[in-house]
């Protein structure tokens, strides 16, 4: 333990989550109280929010090599169940669950609709399964959005305040802040452990060659279905939260530029690692929160359009790889190079 | 239900797929040969029609007979003029890479769609037909049926045979469909296969432009269409096979039917047909009913 805080990796991490932890004490000490509360919950807490789903998206492109535009709708699903099924929710479709009953169901459903979106996909690869996860996503967004008896159609749900954390209201930043990052941080310490496991080193060979991993005795597709049910449970968690956030769910949540924006915050933080997601979806946050004062207060989708349209351009890895690449040009640029042992090197 | 009204709802599902047709025909022909998956198409769609809009609205104005005619000529015209931007200037370089592709693609459909906003409003606009083709005809079995969307049905069955003719009779058809099998070789043969690439991407946005104009004529045109008119292009041809003109039309009819005959058995319900129908097909068959095994 002490031996990896001393790594670069270890001791970064240890200072983001000092950061973090101490971020609703720093904030008010930098601006006045009411504008601390608004960044701790509008985009710090939002940030990690989204970035939960984002993640998802993340696990699955990096270990797995399929890039789903379903993760919004999973999240959806989540946050549908939860919304249609909980005490206090306006309109009432089935109501008389609480919190403490409507929350797991949501994540359990959620992980089902991942399973099947896995079931769908898992006969095909790269471009088709972007195809095909966006059509489910689309499906979804038009089923919602037309259905009236189960998901009150176009309005959709509202009032869902999520339940009380040690008495105080859900939907107090602090509150909202501090289950929302121990929510991330679980999941990011879950999956970053899950990778190292025996199933996320098949779900990584998968990824590189399907085919000898087959050969290997592995089966190929209940592997790849079972790493879409974990994103889902990802995402269901994410989708909770959201909803919980945005205080209900209308179909607006799921539909095309919700699904683009996810897809949108994995992609300028990078599909390298988990951390990408979190990292593109502050940028994102900031990006929406700030747009009027950057360019025009209606143009948002236009800016944050041009700033995906030139990380896909100049980085496609994302603001990691972009940062990768500079440590390394920085090092040698540093470091002297060393003419002695490029000679010896063995051709 | 009565013959009468199960004619029309078929009636009515075979228009729709015409329309779907046209879009989608397109998307599966720049995906048939460059492999591009163009999340744009439905932008493409919306430029088509908000340009066509824009021609064809002073003309009207004035009672000029051949506005509605203009507006389609302008609306192909600028849906073309930005694919071949598009290709020359981001996809073309990037041949090869799918995903970042699909990405940049996705990038452009976000800023096409918020400055169609910018420039035009979110009010919904709707053309009218031209006298020719503008009122009611009487169909066998049906009664009385909106001449423009028969004639819609008249577009697709053209533009299905057009492109057949070009794909099976024509020089550049031979280019395009040796580029499919082997483009490094068609390179060797002398082909400049970056100008085969415009011409292929300028003719599918054309056909997206041309569904645009045509569906703002049967529909009105709002916000959302290009997600709605991408979503259709991609069932349409995961649903026919990738590339492939039979395949897209057959899953054109599908779509179409499944969406009508839902919503006139189960209108709360009727998406999931859709999707259903696209399950079973990606169940049994992954590559799309006539598409060839990868």
């Amino acid at each position: 333990m002490i031996a990896w805080l001393r790594t670069p990796v270890g001791m970064w991490s240890t200072i983001v989550l000092g950061a973090l932890l101490c971020l609703p004490a720093i904030l008010p000490e930098l601006m006045p109280e009411n504008q601390a509360r608004f960044w701790l919950a509008n985009i710090f807490g939002r940030a990690i929010i989204y970035g939960i789903i984002a993640m998802s998206l993340t696990f699955l492109a990096t270990y797995g090599g399929f890039v789903s535009l379903a993760q919004m709708s999973l999240a959806g699903v989540a946050g549908y169940v939860v919304a249609v099924t909980v005490n206090g929710a306006v309109p009432s479709i089935v109501g008389g669950l609480s919190y403490l009953t409507a929350i797991p169901l949501g994540v359990f459903a959620a992980v089902a609709a991942a399973l099947f979106v896995g079931l769908v996909s898992v006969r095909t690869r790269d471009i088709y399964l972007l195809m095909i996860t966006l059509a489910l996503a689309m499906g979804f967004f038009r089923f919602v959005e037309t259905n009236i008896a189960w998901f009150n159609g176009y309005e959709g749900i509202r009032n869902v305040l999520g339940p009380t954390v040690f008495g105080l209201p859900f939907r107090d930043p602090h509150v909202l802040y501090y289950v929302s990052l121990a929510t991330a941080i679980s999941l990011y310490a879950g999956v970053l452990y899950l990778v190292r496991s025996p199933f996320g080193l098949v779900l990584q060979g998968i990824r590189d060659n399907p085919r000898r991993i087959a050969a290997l005795g592995y089966n190929v597709a209940h592997h790849r279905i079972a790493a879409f049910g974990v994103a889902g449970f990802i995402a269901g968690c994410g989708g909770v939260l959201a909803t919980i956030y945005n205080i209900g769910i209308s179909p607006g949540s799921v539909g095309l530029s919700a699904t683009v924006n996810v897809l949108i915050m994995s992609v300028i933080g990078g599909l390298g690692h988990p951390i990408g997601a979190f990292i593109g979806s502050l940028i994102f946050a900031f990006f929406d929160t700030f747009a009027a004062s950057i360019y025009d207060r209606n143009r948002f989708n236009t800016l944050i359009g041009v700033v995906f349209l030139i990380i896909v351009l100049v980085s496609p890895d994302g603001v990691i790889g972009f940062a990768k690449r500079a440590r390394a040009f920085a090092k040698e640029k540093a470091a002297p190079k060393d003419w002695s042992r490029q000679g010896s090197k063995p051709g | 239900m009565s013959l009468q009204l199960f004619l029309t709802i078929i009636l009515n599902g075979l228009t729709l797929a015409a329309l779907y047709f046209i879009v989608a025909s397109g998307f599966s022909l720049i995906f048939g040969l460059m492999r591009t998956v163009n999340m744009a198409h439905g932008s493409l769609y919306m430029v088509g029609a908000y340009i066509g809009y824009a021609l064809w609205e002073p003309l009207y104005d004035q009672d000029a007979w051949y506005a509605w005619y203009i507006g389609v000529l302008a609306g192909m015209a600028a849906a073309a003029a930005v694919g071949v931007v598009m290709q020359k200037t981001l996809l073309g370089w990037m041949q090869g890479q799918e995903l970042r592709q699909a990405l940049v693609t996705i990038g452009l459909s976000i800023i096409v769609a918020d400055q169609i906003l910018a420039g035009f409003g979110g009010n919904p606009r709707q053309f009218f037909a031209p006298d020719a083709i503008f009122g009611s005809s009487y169909v066998p079995g049906v009664g009385r049926y909106p001449t423009f969307r028969l004639f819609q049905i008249g577009v697709a069955v053209a533009v299905g045979i057009g492109l057949w003719l070009l794909l099976n009779r024509t020089k550049v058809g031979l280019m395009i469909r040796a580029g499919v099998d082997d483009r490094a070789m068609l390179s060797a043969c002398g082909v400049n296969v970056p100008v085969v690439n415009i011409v292929v991407f300028a003719l599918g946005a054309a056909l997206a432009g041309l569904g645009g104009v045509i569906g703002a004529t049967a529909q009105p045109l709002a916000q959302g269409v290009d997600g709605r008119f991408l979503l259709i292009s991609l069932v349409v041809v995961i649903v026919g096979g990738m590339g492939s003109i039979t395949g897209t039309a057959i899953g054109a009819i599908l779509v179409g039917l499944a969406e009508q005959v839902g919503q006139a058995l189960f209108p709360t319900y009727s998406v999931i047909l859709t999707f259903v129908i696209m399950v079973v097909v990606l169940a049994l068959r992954p590559q799309g009913i006539m598409g060839r095994a990868p």
